[in-house]
Protein backbone atom coordinates (compact mmCIF):
# COMPACT_ATOMS: atom_id res chain seq x y z
CA UNK A 1 0.00 0.00 0.00
CA UNK A 2 1.46 3.48 -0.67
CA UNK A 3 0.05 5.22 2.23
CA UNK A 4 1.58 8.41 1.46
CA UNK A 5 -0.27 8.74 -1.75
CA UNK A 6 -3.23 8.23 0.29
CA UNK A 7 -2.21 10.24 2.84
CA UNK A 8 -1.70 12.51 0.43
CA UNK A 9 -4.78 13.00 -1.98
CA UNK A 10 -6.75 12.89 1.49
CA UNK A 11 -5.53 15.96 2.93
CA UNK A 12 -5.75 17.51 -0.69
CA UNK A 13 -9.23 17.07 -0.90
CA UNK A 14 -9.70 18.04 2.89
CA UNK A 15 -7.86 21.07 2.17
CA UNK A 16 -10.57 21.81 -0.37
CA UNK A 17 -13.31 21.85 2.06
CA UNK A 18 -11.61 24.42 4.37
CA UNK A 19 -10.83 26.75 0.97
CA UNK A 20 -14.46 26.43 0.34
CA UNK A 21 -15.80 26.26 3.81
CA UNK A 22 -18.84 28.31 2.84
CA UNK A 23 -19.31 26.30 -0.05
CA UNK A 24 -18.79 23.33 1.61
CA UNK A 25 -20.54 23.33 5.30
CA UNK A 26 -22.23 27.15 5.88
CA UNK A 27 -24.56 26.91 3.57
CA UNK A 28 -26.12 23.25 3.64
CA UNK A 29 -26.34 24.14 7.34
CA UNK A 30 -28.17 27.29 6.51
CA UNK A 31 -30.54 25.36 4.12
CA UNK A 32 -31.57 22.64 6.65
CA UNK A 33 -32.10 25.45 9.19
CA UNK A 34 -34.32 26.78 6.28
CA UNK A 35 -36.12 23.19 6.45
CA UNK A 36 -36.57 23.47 10.47
CA UNK A 37 -38.24 26.46 10.35
CA UNK A 38 -40.25 25.89 7.12
CA UNK A 39 -41.54 22.43 8.04
CA UNK A 40 -40.78 22.27 11.90
CA UNK A 41 -42.27 25.33 13.48
CA UNK A 42 -44.36 26.68 10.34
CA UNK A 43 -45.85 23.50 9.50
CA UNK A 44 -45.06 21.20 12.07
CA UNK A 45 -46.88 22.87 14.53
CA UNK A 46 -50.10 22.17 12.65
CA UNK A 47 -49.12 18.56 12.42
CA UNK A 48 -49.23 16.81 15.98
CA UNK A 49 -47.05 13.99 16.11
CA UNK A 50 -45.66 11.52 13.61
CA UNK A 51 -45.75 8.00 15.16
CA UNK A 52 -45.28 8.78 18.72
CA UNK A 53 -42.73 11.95 18.11
CA UNK A 54 -43.19 15.62 17.20
CA UNK A 55 -43.14 16.00 13.68
CA UNK A 56 -40.07 18.65 14.33
CA UNK A 57 -38.30 15.59 15.92
CA UNK A 58 -39.27 13.39 13.00
CA UNK A 59 -38.20 14.89 10.23
CA UNK A 60 -34.43 15.48 11.77
CA UNK A 61 -32.80 11.86 10.69
CA UNK A 62 -34.52 12.56 6.72
CA UNK A 63 -32.81 16.08 7.07
CA UNK A 64 -29.95 14.98 8.20
CA UNK A 65 -29.87 11.85 5.34
CA UNK A 66 -30.64 14.31 2.53
CA UNK A 67 -28.15 16.43 3.48
CA UNK A 68 -25.26 13.42 3.95
CA UNK A 69 -26.88 11.99 0.45
CA UNK A 70 -26.70 14.80 -1.67
CA UNK A 71 -23.14 16.26 -0.19
CA UNK A 72 -21.43 13.17 -0.28
CA UNK A 73 -22.47 12.48 -4.14
CA UNK A 74 -21.56 16.53 -4.74
CA UNK A 75 -18.19 16.36 -2.82
CA UNK A 76 -17.05 13.17 -4.42
CA UNK A 77 -17.77 13.73 -8.20
CA UNK A 78 -16.91 17.15 -7.92
CA UNK A 79 -13.28 15.57 -6.40
CA UNK A 80 -12.59 13.57 -9.43
CA UNK A 81 -14.63 15.44 -12.11
CA UNK A 82 -12.33 18.52 -11.62
CA UNK A 83 -8.90 16.95 -11.82
CA UNK A 84 -10.07 15.49 -15.33
CA UNK A 85 -11.54 18.80 -16.61
CA UNK A 86 -8.48 20.24 -15.49
CA UNK A 87 -6.19 17.95 -16.62
CA UNK A 88 -4.40 17.30 -13.42
CA UNK A 89 -5.85 13.73 -13.83
CA UNK A 90 -2.05 12.86 -15.69
CA UNK A 91 -0.02 12.83 -12.34
CA UNK A 92 -3.31 11.02 -10.76
CA UNK A 93 -3.06 8.29 -13.06
CA UNK A 94 1.08 8.25 -13.46
CA UNK A 95 2.03 8.01 -9.65
CA UNK A 96 2.70 4.36 -8.33
CA UNK A 97 -0.86 3.63 -6.69
CA UNK A 98 -3.69 1.38 -7.17
CA UNK A 99 -6.58 2.36 -7.85
CA UNK A 100 -8.38 1.54 -4.99
CA UNK A 101 -5.76 3.72 -3.41
CA UNK A 102 -7.10 6.71 -5.39
CA UNK A 103 -10.42 5.57 -4.29
CA UNK A 104 -9.56 5.45 -0.87
CA UNK A 105 -8.10 8.88 -0.59
CA UNK A 106 -10.78 10.69 -3.01
CA UNK A 107 -13.75 8.83 -1.27
CA UNK A 108 -12.37 8.88 1.93
CA UNK A 109 -12.20 12.40 1.68
CA UNK A 110 -15.60 12.75 0.49
CA UNK A 111 -17.59 10.69 2.94
CA UNK A 112 -15.18 12.63 6.01
CA UNK A 113 -16.62 15.75 4.75
CA UNK A 114 -20.19 14.36 4.23
CA UNK A 115 -20.37 12.75 8.09
CA UNK A 116 -18.71 16.30 9.56
CA UNK A 117 -21.65 18.01 7.67
CA UNK A 118 -23.60 15.33 9.10
CA UNK A 119 -22.94 15.71 12.72
CA UNK A 120 -23.08 19.81 12.28
CA UNK A 121 -26.71 19.48 11.42
CA UNK A 122 -27.57 17.16 13.90
CA UNK A 123 -25.96 19.68 16.41
CA UNK A 124 -27.66 22.85 14.29
CA UNK A 125 -30.98 20.65 14.23
CA UNK A 126 -30.70 20.02 18.49
CA UNK A 127 -31.45 24.08 18.95
CA UNK A 128 -34.63 23.74 17.15
CA UNK A 129 -36.07 20.38 18.20
CA UNK A 130 -35.58 18.29 21.81
CA UNK A 131 -33.78 14.87 19.99
CA UNK A 132 -32.85 11.90 21.71
CA UNK A 133 -30.40 9.23 19.86
CA UNK A 134 -31.63 5.16 21.22
CA UNK A 135 -28.59 3.56 19.35
CA UNK A 136 -25.77 6.07 18.57
CA UNK A 137 -23.98 3.08 17.54
CA UNK A 138 -25.73 1.83 14.68
CA UNK A 139 -26.90 5.49 14.16
CA UNK A 140 -23.14 6.25 13.15
CA UNK A 141 -22.84 2.97 11.67
CA UNK A 142 -26.03 4.14 9.24
CA UNK A 143 -24.17 7.44 8.95
CA UNK A 144 -21.06 6.28 7.63
CA UNK A 145 -21.93 3.65 5.61
CA UNK A 146 -24.51 5.82 3.68
CA UNK A 147 -21.53 8.83 3.36
CA UNK A 148 -19.20 6.08 1.80
CA UNK A 149 -21.85 4.47 -0.37
CA UNK A 150 -23.11 7.57 -1.70
CA UNK A 151 -19.57 9.38 -2.20
CA UNK A 152 -18.37 5.92 -4.13
CA UNK A 153 -21.48 6.69 -6.12
CA UNK A 154 -20.95 10.46 -6.98
CA UNK A 155 -17.01 9.07 -7.60
CA UNK A 156 -18.60 6.74 -10.23
CA UNK A 157 -20.72 9.82 -11.51
CA UNK A 158 -17.56 12.12 -11.77
CA UNK A 159 -15.88 9.43 -13.96
CA UNK A 160 -18.54 9.32 -16.03
CA UNK A 161 -19.38 12.88 -16.49
CA UNK A 162 -17.73 14.52 -19.41
CA UNK A 163 -19.42 18.31 -18.73
CA UNK A 164 -20.50 20.53 -15.99
CA UNK A 165 -24.19 19.12 -16.86
CA UNK A 166 -24.13 15.83 -16.38
CA UNK A 167 -22.11 16.04 -13.19
CA UNK A 168 -25.53 17.72 -11.88
CA UNK A 169 -27.92 15.70 -13.87
CA UNK A 170 -28.23 12.85 -11.65
CA UNK A 171 -27.92 14.32 -8.40
CA UNK A 172 -30.84 17.05 -9.85
CA UNK A 173 -32.94 15.00 -11.95
CA UNK A 174 -32.95 11.37 -9.77
CA UNK A 175 -30.84 11.33 -6.43
CA UNK A 176 -33.09 14.60 -5.03
CA UNK A 177 -36.22 13.08 -6.29
CA UNK A 178 -35.74 10.02 -4.40
CA UNK A 179 -34.74 11.52 -1.52
CA UNK A 180 -37.67 13.40 -1.09
CA UNK A 181 -40.00 10.86 -2.20
CA UNK A 182 -38.18 8.35 0.60
CA UNK A 183 -39.84 9.35 3.54
CA UNK A 184 -37.48 12.13 4.98
CA UNK A 185 -40.50 14.03 5.28
CA UNK A 186 -43.05 11.83 6.30
CA UNK A 187 -43.79 8.02 7.58
CA UNK A 188 -44.38 6.12 4.63
CA UNK A 189 -47.53 4.55 6.69
CA UNK A 190 -49.04 7.84 5.91
CA UNK A 191 -49.08 7.09 2.27
CA UNK A 192 -52.10 5.25 0.45
CA UNK A 193 -51.38 1.60 0.11
CA UNK A 194 -50.90 1.97 -3.80
CA UNK A 195 -47.90 4.57 -3.22
CA UNK A 196 -46.85 2.73 -0.23
CA UNK A 197 -45.97 -0.11 -2.39
CA UNK A 198 -44.55 1.95 -5.18
CA UNK A 199 -42.54 3.76 -2.64
CA UNK A 200 -40.38 0.43 -1.28
CA UNK A 201 -38.98 0.75 -4.69
CA UNK A 202 -36.90 3.74 -3.96
CA UNK A 203 -33.75 2.48 -2.41
CA UNK A 204 -33.33 5.73 -0.17
CA UNK A 205 -36.70 4.61 1.81
CA UNK A 206 -34.46 1.82 3.68
CA UNK A 207 -31.51 4.76 4.09
CA UNK A 208 -33.96 6.98 5.86
CA UNK A 209 -35.81 4.26 7.77
CA UNK A 210 -33.05 2.62 8.74
CA UNK A 211 -31.12 5.79 10.55
CA UNK A 212 -34.26 6.77 11.88
CA UNK A 213 -34.93 3.55 13.91
CA UNK A 214 -31.56 4.06 15.20
CA UNK A 215 -33.19 7.53 16.67
CA UNK A 216 -36.62 7.02 17.42
CA UNK A 217 -36.83 3.32 17.28
CA UNK A 218 -39.67 3.58 14.51
CA UNK A 219 -38.98 2.38 11.47
CA UNK A 220 -41.02 2.32 7.69
CA UNK A 221 -39.29 -1.26 7.31
CA UNK A 222 -37.31 -3.48 9.53
CA UNK A 223 -33.53 -2.52 10.28
CA UNK A 224 -32.05 -5.64 8.85
CA UNK A 225 -33.71 -5.10 5.60
CA UNK A 226 -32.47 -1.28 5.52
CA UNK A 227 -28.69 -2.62 6.43
CA UNK A 228 -29.17 -5.30 3.38
CA UNK A 229 -30.02 -2.59 1.08
CA UNK A 230 -27.24 0.24 2.18
CA UNK A 231 -24.54 -2.56 2.28
CA UNK A 232 -26.19 -3.72 -1.33
CA UNK A 233 -25.84 -0.74 -2.96
CA UNK A 234 -22.15 -0.34 -1.34
CA UNK A 235 -21.32 -3.56 -3.01
CA UNK A 236 -22.88 -2.15 -6.39
CA UNK A 237 -20.92 0.89 -6.73
CA UNK A 238 -17.81 -1.11 -5.43
CA UNK A 239 -18.44 -3.36 -8.28
CA UNK A 240 -18.77 -0.15 -10.63
CA UNK A 241 -15.87 1.59 -9.72
CA UNK A 242 -13.69 -1.57 -9.89
CA UNK A 243 -15.13 -2.36 -13.68
CA UNK A 244 -14.26 1.53 -14.16
CA UNK A 245 -10.15 1.09 -13.14
CA UNK A 246 -9.97 -2.54 -14.89
CA UNK A 247 -11.31 -1.28 -18.29
CA UNK A 248 -10.10 2.66 -18.07
CA UNK A 249 -13.09 3.74 -18.96
CA UNK A 250 -13.48 7.63 -19.24
CA UNK A 251 -9.92 7.69 -17.55
CA UNK A 252 -7.10 6.31 -19.90
CA UNK A 253 -8.27 6.60 -23.59
CA UNK B 1 24.36 -2.21 -21.54
CA UNK B 2 20.61 -3.03 -20.69
CA UNK B 3 18.32 -0.33 -21.09
CA UNK B 4 16.44 1.56 -18.86
CA UNK B 5 13.18 1.97 -20.95
CA UNK B 6 12.47 -0.89 -23.16
CA UNK B 7 9.45 -0.77 -25.54
CA UNK B 8 8.66 -3.92 -27.78
CA UNK B 9 6.11 -3.84 -30.48
CA UNK B 10 3.78 -1.10 -29.44
CA UNK B 11 0.85 -0.30 -31.07
CA UNK B 12 -2.05 1.83 -30.01
CA UNK B 13 -5.59 2.35 -31.74
CA UNK B 14 -8.05 4.64 -30.05
CA UNK B 15 -11.60 4.03 -29.51
CA UNK B 16 -12.51 6.17 -32.88
CA UNK B 17 -10.68 3.42 -34.62
CA UNK B 18 -7.43 6.28 -35.41
CA UNK B 19 -4.10 4.06 -35.20
CA UNK B 20 -1.47 6.40 -33.24
CA UNK B 21 0.64 4.30 -32.93
CA UNK B 22 2.20 1.37 -35.26
CA UNK B 23 4.89 -1.40 -34.03
CA UNK B 24 7.26 0.78 -32.09
CA UNK B 25 10.58 -0.78 -30.70
CA UNK B 26 12.72 1.81 -28.69
CA UNK B 27 15.44 1.22 -26.05
CA UNK B 28 16.33 3.92 -24.19
CA UNK B 29 19.62 4.11 -22.74
CA UNK B 30 20.69 5.09 -19.20
CA UNK B 31 21.54 8.38 -18.31
CA UNK B 32 20.93 9.45 -22.38
CA UNK B 33 19.56 12.36 -23.13
CA UNK B 34 16.93 11.16 -26.31
CA UNK B 35 15.01 13.58 -28.09
CA UNK B 36 12.06 12.24 -30.02
CA UNK B 37 11.14 14.71 -33.11
CA UNK B 38 7.81 14.41 -35.01
CA UNK B 39 5.41 16.71 -36.72
CA UNK B 40 2.66 17.41 -34.47
CA UNK B 41 -0.03 14.56 -34.37
CA UNK B 42 2.92 11.76 -34.74
CA UNK B 43 2.47 9.97 -31.48
CA UNK B 44 5.02 11.54 -29.54
CA UNK B 45 2.68 12.50 -26.71
CA UNK B 46 0.90 9.26 -27.14
CA UNK B 47 3.54 6.96 -26.95
CA UNK B 48 4.88 9.23 -23.78
CA UNK B 49 1.56 8.86 -22.19
CA UNK B 50 1.50 4.83 -22.97
CA UNK B 51 4.79 4.96 -20.70
CA UNK B 52 3.90 6.65 -18.24
CA UNK B 53 0.51 5.11 -17.18
CA UNK B 54 -1.68 7.11 -18.28
CA UNK B 55 -3.20 5.68 -21.65
CA UNK B 56 -3.70 2.10 -21.99
CA UNK B 57 -1.79 0.35 -24.81
CA UNK B 58 -3.05 -1.59 -27.30
CA UNK B 59 -0.34 -4.08 -27.81
CA UNK B 60 2.77 -4.35 -27.02
CA UNK B 61 4.90 -4.74 -23.93
CA UNK B 62 7.15 -1.95 -21.91
CA UNK B 63 9.71 -2.11 -19.39
CA UNK B 64 11.47 0.46 -17.18
CA UNK B 65 14.15 -0.69 -16.07
CA UNK B 66 13.20 -4.27 -16.27
CA UNK B 67 9.68 -3.92 -14.61
CA UNK B 68 6.88 -4.14 -16.67
CA UNK B 69 4.92 -1.22 -16.58
CA UNK B 70 1.63 -3.31 -16.16
CA UNK B 71 2.28 -5.85 -13.74
CA UNK B 72 5.02 -3.99 -11.87
CA UNK B 73 3.71 -0.77 -12.09
CA UNK B 74 4.65 0.79 -9.01
CA UNK B 75 8.06 0.18 -9.24
CA UNK B 76 8.20 1.10 -13.21
CA UNK B 77 6.17 4.64 -12.06
CA UNK B 78 7.61 5.41 -8.54
CA UNK B 79 11.22 6.10 -11.69
CA UNK B 80 9.43 8.20 -13.67
CA UNK B 81 8.75 12.13 -13.54
CA UNK B 82 6.43 13.52 -16.36
CA UNK B 83 6.00 16.50 -17.47
CA UNK B 84 3.22 16.99 -19.48
CA UNK B 85 2.91 19.36 -22.81
CA UNK B 86 0.04 21.49 -21.47
CA UNK B 87 -0.26 23.21 -18.56
CA UNK B 88 -2.53 21.12 -15.74
CA UNK B 89 -1.82 23.05 -12.92
CA UNK B 90 -4.11 23.38 -9.61
CA UNK B 91 -5.07 26.76 -9.44
CA UNK B 92 -5.77 27.52 -6.48
CA UNK B 93 -2.64 25.28 -4.80
CA UNK B 94 0.36 26.83 -3.34
CA UNK B 95 3.78 26.39 -5.18
CA UNK B 96 5.12 24.44 -1.92
CA UNK B 97 1.60 22.66 -1.54
CA UNK B 98 1.53 21.01 -5.18
CA UNK B 99 5.17 20.15 -5.47
CA UNK B 100 5.03 18.97 -1.84
CA UNK B 101 2.00 16.81 -3.05
CA UNK B 102 3.80 15.38 -5.68
CA UNK B 103 5.99 14.05 -3.59
CA UNK B 104 3.70 12.37 -1.55
CA UNK B 105 1.56 11.22 -4.03
CA UNK B 106 4.83 9.09 -5.16
CA UNK B 107 4.93 7.94 -2.40
CA UNK B 108 8.25 9.38 -0.80
CA UNK B 109 8.47 10.41 2.75
CA UNK B 110 8.41 14.36 3.29
CA UNK B 111 11.81 16.18 2.66
CA UNK B 112 11.41 19.96 2.46
CA UNK B 113 14.86 19.95 1.97
CA UNK B 114 14.92 18.57 -1.67
CA UNK B 115 12.02 20.63 -2.39
CA UNK B 116 13.66 23.46 -1.52
CA UNK B 117 16.59 22.75 -3.53
CA UNK B 118 13.97 21.59 -6.57
CA UNK B 119 12.38 25.18 -6.26
CA UNK B 120 15.66 26.95 -5.86
CA UNK B 121 16.80 25.43 -9.24
CA UNK B 122 14.03 26.16 -11.11
CA UNK B 123 14.32 30.29 -9.67
CA UNK B 124 10.66 29.60 -8.20
CA UNK B 125 11.47 29.78 -4.39
CA UNK B 126 10.37 33.32 -4.02
CA UNK B 127 7.41 32.37 -5.00
CA UNK B 128 6.72 29.15 -2.86
CA UNK B 129 4.13 30.77 -1.46
CA UNK B 130 2.35 31.94 -4.25
CA UNK B 131 -1.18 30.52 -5.63
CA UNK B 132 -0.21 28.84 -9.04
CA UNK B 133 -3.38 30.71 -11.01
CA UNK B 134 -1.07 34.02 -10.35
CA UNK B 135 2.40 33.10 -12.12
CA UNK B 136 2.85 33.34 -15.61
CA UNK B 137 2.82 30.38 -18.26
CA UNK B 138 6.79 30.34 -17.82
CA UNK B 139 6.62 30.16 -14.07
CA UNK B 140 3.75 27.29 -14.15
CA UNK B 141 5.70 25.38 -17.04
CA UNK B 142 8.71 25.20 -14.45
CA UNK B 143 6.11 24.10 -11.55
CA UNK B 144 5.11 20.96 -13.65
CA UNK B 145 8.70 20.22 -13.58
CA UNK B 146 9.50 20.96 -10.25
CA UNK B 147 6.17 18.63 -9.60
CA UNK B 148 8.38 16.04 -11.61
CA UNK B 149 11.61 16.38 -10.13
CA UNK B 150 9.76 16.29 -6.35
CA UNK B 151 10.09 12.42 -6.02
CA UNK B 152 13.63 12.45 -7.12
CA UNK B 153 13.03 10.25 -10.37
CA UNK B 154 15.41 8.42 -12.42
CA UNK B 155 13.44 9.48 -15.95
CA UNK B 156 12.41 12.53 -16.90
CA UNK B 157 10.16 12.74 -19.37
CA UNK B 158 9.46 16.53 -20.62
CA UNK B 159 6.65 16.65 -23.30
CA UNK B 160 7.57 20.30 -25.43
CA UNK B 161 9.12 21.69 -22.76
CA UNK B 162 9.69 24.92 -24.30
CA UNK B 163 6.83 25.34 -26.36
CA UNK B 164 5.70 29.22 -25.84
CA UNK B 165 8.60 29.56 -23.37
CA UNK B 166 10.98 32.21 -23.50
CA UNK B 167 14.96 32.33 -24.81
CA UNK B 168 16.07 32.92 -21.28
CA UNK B 169 13.63 30.12 -19.80
CA UNK B 170 14.74 27.85 -22.07
CA UNK B 171 18.89 28.31 -21.42
CA UNK B 172 17.32 27.94 -17.77
CA UNK B 173 16.03 25.10 -18.58
CA UNK B 174 18.49 23.22 -20.11
CA UNK B 175 20.85 24.00 -17.11
CA UNK B 176 18.63 22.40 -15.17
CA UNK B 177 18.46 19.12 -17.52
CA UNK B 178 22.12 19.14 -17.66
CA UNK B 179 22.59 18.83 -14.35
CA UNK B 180 20.00 16.50 -13.95
CA UNK B 181 22.03 14.44 -16.62
CA UNK B 182 24.47 14.82 -14.94
CA UNK B 183 23.25 13.67 -11.57
CA UNK B 184 22.70 10.12 -13.38
CA UNK B 185 19.36 10.98 -14.78
CA UNK B 186 17.70 9.89 -18.00
CA UNK B 187 15.73 12.35 -20.42
CA UNK B 188 13.46 11.83 -22.70
CA UNK B 189 12.12 15.38 -24.85
CA UNK B 190 10.17 15.34 -27.34
CA UNK B 191 10.61 18.68 -29.65
CA UNK B 192 9.43 19.89 -33.03
CA UNK B 193 12.04 22.12 -32.73
CA UNK B 194 15.26 20.75 -34.36
CA UNK B 195 17.93 22.94 -33.13
CA UNK B 196 16.64 21.49 -29.50
CA UNK B 197 17.46 17.82 -30.42
CA UNK B 198 20.49 19.57 -32.24
CA UNK B 199 21.88 21.13 -28.83
CA UNK B 200 20.87 18.81 -26.24
CA UNK B 201 20.70 15.37 -27.10
CA UNK B 202 22.74 12.15 -27.44
CA UNK B 203 20.51 10.18 -29.44
CA UNK B 204 17.56 11.16 -32.04
CA UNK B 205 14.62 9.47 -32.65
CA UNK B 206 12.24 10.38 -35.75
CA UNK B 207 8.23 9.77 -35.68
CA UNK B 208 6.10 9.87 -37.94
CA UNK B 209 2.58 8.90 -38.22
CA UNK B 210 2.77 6.75 -35.03
CA UNK B 211 6.17 4.96 -36.59
CA UNK B 212 9.30 5.31 -35.87
CA UNK B 213 11.67 6.27 -38.90
CA UNK B 214 14.92 6.76 -37.24
CA UNK B 215 17.04 6.72 -34.02
CA UNK B 216 20.39 7.65 -34.73
CA UNK B 217 23.54 9.03 -32.29
CA UNK B 218 22.96 12.80 -32.86
CA UNK B 219 26.83 12.26 -33.19
CA UNK B 220 26.88 10.17 -36.34
CA UNK B 221 23.45 11.38 -37.61
CA UNK B 222 25.78 14.86 -37.68
CA UNK B 223 28.28 13.07 -39.31
CA UNK B 224 26.02 11.90 -42.15
CA UNK B 225 24.97 15.57 -42.41
CA UNK B 226 28.47 16.77 -42.44
CA UNK B 227 27.78 17.31 -46.46
CA UNK B 228 28.31 21.07 -47.43
CA UNK B 229 27.19 22.38 -51.28
CA UNK B 230 29.27 25.31 -52.33
CA UNK B 231 27.70 27.90 -54.53
CA UNK B 232 29.49 29.50 -56.71
CA UNK B 233 27.93 32.85 -58.34
CA UNK B 234 29.75 33.72 -61.39
CA UNK B 235 29.75 36.91 -63.43
CA UNK B 236 29.09 36.18 -66.88
CA UNK B 237 26.81 33.46 -67.74
CA UNK B 238 28.00 30.03 -68.61
CA UNK B 239 26.47 27.29 -71.21
CA UNK B 240 28.07 24.53 -70.14
CA UNK B 241 30.76 23.52 -67.47
CA UNK B 242 34.47 22.78 -69.50
CA UNK B 243 35.34 19.88 -69.65
CA UNK B 244 38.76 20.02 -67.57
CA UNK B 245 36.34 20.99 -64.57
CA UNK B 246 34.33 17.67 -64.84
CA UNK B 247 35.85 16.24 -62.10
CA UNK B 248 34.60 18.31 -59.81
CA UNK B 249 31.07 16.90 -60.61
CA UNK B 250 29.77 20.82 -60.77
CA UNK B 251 26.31 21.76 -61.40
CA UNK B 252 25.05 24.44 -63.25
CA UNK B 253 21.93 26.29 -62.36
CA UNK B 254 19.35 26.42 -64.68
CA UNK B 255 20.35 30.58 -65.95
CA UNK B 256 23.91 29.38 -66.04
CA UNK B 257 24.71 32.22 -63.74
CA UNK B 258 26.22 29.54 -60.83
CA UNK B 259 27.76 26.76 -60.05
CA UNK B 260 27.27 24.42 -56.94
CA UNK B 261 29.35 21.71 -55.63
CA UNK B 262 29.45 19.23 -53.34
CA UNK B 263 32.33 18.64 -50.66
CA UNK B 264 32.58 16.64 -47.24
CA UNK B 265 33.88 18.75 -44.03
CA UNK B 266 34.84 15.96 -42.60
CA UNK B 267 36.85 14.70 -45.52
CA UNK B 268 40.94 15.09 -45.61
CA UNK B 269 40.63 17.51 -48.75
CA UNK B 270 37.93 19.54 -49.79
CA UNK B 271 38.91 20.19 -53.18
CA UNK B 272 37.95 23.88 -52.49
CA UNK B 273 41.28 25.46 -53.29
CA UNK B 274 41.76 23.17 -56.38
CA UNK B 275 38.73 23.89 -57.62
CA UNK B 276 39.05 27.73 -57.18
CA UNK B 277 42.33 27.58 -59.22
CA UNK B 278 41.11 25.18 -61.85
CA UNK B 279 37.82 28.32 -62.60
CA UNK B 280 40.95 31.04 -63.20
CA UNK B 281 42.44 28.76 -65.13
CA UNK B 282 39.57 28.03 -67.29
CA UNK B 283 38.78 31.72 -67.30
CA UNK B 284 35.61 31.92 -65.16
CA UNK B 285 35.15 34.83 -62.47
CA UNK B 286 33.70 34.35 -59.71
CA UNK B 287 31.07 37.25 -58.81
CA UNK B 288 29.99 35.79 -55.10
CA UNK B 289 29.93 32.42 -53.22
CA UNK B 290 27.89 30.81 -50.49
CA UNK B 291 27.88 27.43 -48.62
CA UNK B 292 25.17 25.70 -46.92
CA UNK B 293 24.84 22.58 -45.01
CA UNK B 294 22.35 19.87 -44.92
CA UNK B 295 20.77 20.37 -41.15
CA UNK B 296 18.95 17.88 -39.34
CA UNK B 297 15.71 19.89 -40.55
CA UNK B 298 16.74 18.62 -44.00
CA UNK B 299 16.94 14.98 -43.17
CA UNK B 300 13.90 15.52 -40.67
CA UNK B 301 11.50 16.97 -43.35
CA UNK B 302 12.98 14.61 -45.89
CA UNK B 303 11.80 11.75 -43.51
CA UNK B 304 8.84 12.78 -42.59
CA UNK B 305 7.61 13.94 -46.44
CA UNK B 306 8.57 10.67 -47.75
CA UNK B 307 5.44 8.76 -48.97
Amino acid sequence: MNYRAIRAIYLFEMARTWRTLLQSIVSPVVSTSLYFVVFGAAIGSRITQVEGVSYGTFIVPGLVMLSVLTQSISNASFGIYFPKFVGTIYEILSAPISYYEIVIGYVGAAATKSIILGLIILATAGLFVPLHINHPIWMLTFLVLTAVTFSLFGFIIGIWADGFEKLQMIPMLVVTPLTFLGGSFYSVNMLPSGWRTLTLLNPVVYLISGFRWSFYEIADVSVALSLGVTIGFLVVCMAAVAWIFKTGYRLKN
Amino acid sequence: MSPIISVSNLSKTYGSGFKALNNINLDIVKGEIFALLGPNGAGKTTLISIICGIANPSQGKILVDGHDIASDYRAARSMIGLVPQELHTDAFETVWATVSFSRGLFGKPKNPAHIEKVLKDLSLWDKKDNKIVTLSGGMKRRVMIAKALSHEPQILFLDEPTAGVDVELRKGMWEVVRGLQAAGVTIILTTHYIEEAEEMADRIGVINKGEIVLIENKASLMQKLGKKQLTLHLQSKLDAVPPALAAYNLELSGDGRAVTYDYDTKGDRTGITSLLSDLRNAGIRISDLDTKQSSLEDIFVSLVRAP
